[in-house]
């Protein structure tokens, strides 16, 4: 068991709308083990991308517990825990592969995909070639690799986007929609990634909105509907 | 836990026994309807671990300001404590800093933290050169080798991108930009473990602020210091922060990690804030 997700709600309260209540999501609970891909499936505003950001703390739920099982064999609630708690999950042990790209337009795709090996610590020369290969693999041409991303297509935006996601891969990894923008050939080199990281056993909750990749990479899936 | 703060207070004027509970967010001011004192800070309290970077968001006169000032001890409050890691009495119990005596005060301003103006006219001394203001803290620091200090000045003035053959100009002969890098190489020679910046890029150029604040994220990473840095500008605590407390009349409104302050911001005020970005 990796993470635990029990009831989970969330309203959002628009102050400045009057105090208008917008429910993003309720009554949501599953599990993922080690090694498990689960997919989180369901109509475009059901709630799927703010599951996953309460899972990262990016949004606040209103009730609910979001057990993690930490390496070191403690659970603690994401929902509740301290902020700094959060960081150091996140530096370490909770990944989040957002939807859309957001990087500084300073930097480079290659320095954006190597940055989390350099973070962990390792040599420069390495962590530039591991970040080319990945690039590669996921059908960049080599001479975008100096080039802020920020100028690519969608679905190369996208392929960076992964690459910087898997290349350091923490023991939970959310992924928001990995597959979106992406032709046939390069959805398969991600879904082919996503393969390999389950046999790292990492877990990982995925957002596909294509059955076929579900089926292709998913271990469960767990609908999310919206409310009548 | 790095640093802590509680309860901390500070009015300016007479002061009645009501200032705190008649102003603030509810009341929509921060100057006491009895007796006419303008409440700066009403009973902050927060926490900071080492290495972690936090921001202060807010309108001006919101008290961002006032709050580093008594972080640093340029000011006193009139109530509350702060405790600071490591600054504790011979059995161990955590000392409030606004007790510690000139030496150690001198530590904790010295050698423990740094601060970085807004102006560098308020964190430079315009009569030292600009070698020279990066050689002060050092020795106050307790460096007493010539060698070593003139060596640090120079290493950290390449760090800053400086040019290092005007080491013994004075600072009022190089740019803006410049003259806050020599500030933030004072501030960081002594190695401190929390560095406090108030709005430091504020009235620089765009690529002036952009190359000034990547340089500060990396020194953090690569030095492990924590931070706490002032700005009104989201854009800035977007780009260097980890958490962000939210000011507003010399309250807290709201504290929390960075990005969800911006992505999901609960109370009112912030929703406010958030939504006023350009």
């Amino acid at each position: 068991m990796k993470l635990d997700v029990r009831q989970i709600e969330k309203q959002f309260v628009l102050h400045n709308r009057g105090g208008v209540r917008v429910t993003g999501f309720s009554d949501i609970s599953f599990n993922v083990a080690r090694g498990e891909l689960l997919a989180l499936v369901g109509p475009s505003g059901a709630g799927k991308s703010s599951v996953l950001k309460a899972i990262y703390r990016t949004y606040l739920v209103n009730g609910g517990s979001i057990l993690f099982h930490r390496q070191d064999g403690t659970v603690v609630d994401l929902a509740v825990c301290t902020e700094s708690s959060v960081l150091e999950l996140r530096q370490r042990e909770i990944g989040f592969v957002t939807q859309f790209l957001k990087v500084l337009p300073r930097i480079s795709a290659l320095q954006a995909v190597a940055a989390p090996l350099l973070e962990l610590g390792e040599e420069e020369g390495a962590a530039r070639r591991r970040a080319a290969e990945l690039l590669a693999f996921l059908n960049i041409r080599e001479e975008l690799f100096d080039i802020s991303p920020l100028t690519f297509s969608g679905g190369e935006q996208q392929r960076v986007n992964i690459a910087r996601g898997v290349i350091a891969p923490k023991e939970l990894l959310l992924l928001d929609e990995p597959t979106a923008s992406l032709d046939e050939e390069s959805s398969s080199r991600v879904l082919k990634l996503l393969g390999n990281l389950k046999k790292q056993n990492i877990a990982m909750i995925g957002i596909f909105h294509d059955q076929r990749k579900v089926d292709q990479v998913a271990d469960h899936c767990y609908r999310i509907l919206r409310e009548a | 836990m790095l640093l802590e703060i509680q309860n901390l207070s500070k009015v300016y004027g007479v002061s009645c026994g009501e200032c705190l509970d008649l102003t603030g967010v509810a009341d929509d001011s921060c100057i006491c309807p009895v007796c006419d004192s303008v409440v700066a800070m009403n009973r902050v309290s927060l926490s900071l671990d080492g290495k972690e970077v936090l921001g202060i968001v807010g309108e001006s006169g919101s008290g961002k300001s006032t709050l580093l000032q008594l972080i640093y001890q340029d000011q006193c409050p009139d109530n509350g404590r702060i405790f600071y890691n490591g600054f504790c009495d011979r059995h161990g119990v955590p000392l409030n800093i606004f007790e510690a005596s000139v030496s150690e005060c001198s530590v904790l301003r010295n050698k423990e933290m740094s601060m970085i103006y807004q102006n560098p006219r308020m964190g430079l001394n315009y009569l030292f050169s600009a070698g020279g203001n990066i050689a002060e803290k050092i020795i106050g620091a307790g460096e007493r080798s010539y060698e070593v200090v003139r060596n640090r000045v120079i290493e950290l003035m390449g760090r800053l991108e400086l040019p290092t053959s005007r080491v013994d100009n004075y600072p009022d002969t190089f740019s803006g930009g410049q003259q806050q890098r020599i500030q933030i190489a004072k501030a960081l020679s002594s190695s401190p473990k929390l560095l406090l910046l108030d709005e430091p890029t504020t009235g620089l150029d765009l690529s002036v602020q952009a190359k000034l604040l990547d340089l500060i994220k990396e020194l953090q990473k690569e030095m492990g210091f924590a931070m706490i840095i002032v700005s009104h500008d989201l854009g800035v605590i977007n780009h260097l922060t980890d958490v962000t407390m939210v000011m507003k009349h010399g309250c807290l409104v709201e504290y929390g990690l960075t990005d969800q302050i911006l992505e999901d911001p609960q109370q009112p005020y912030t929703q406010l804030l958030v939504s006023s970005i350009l």
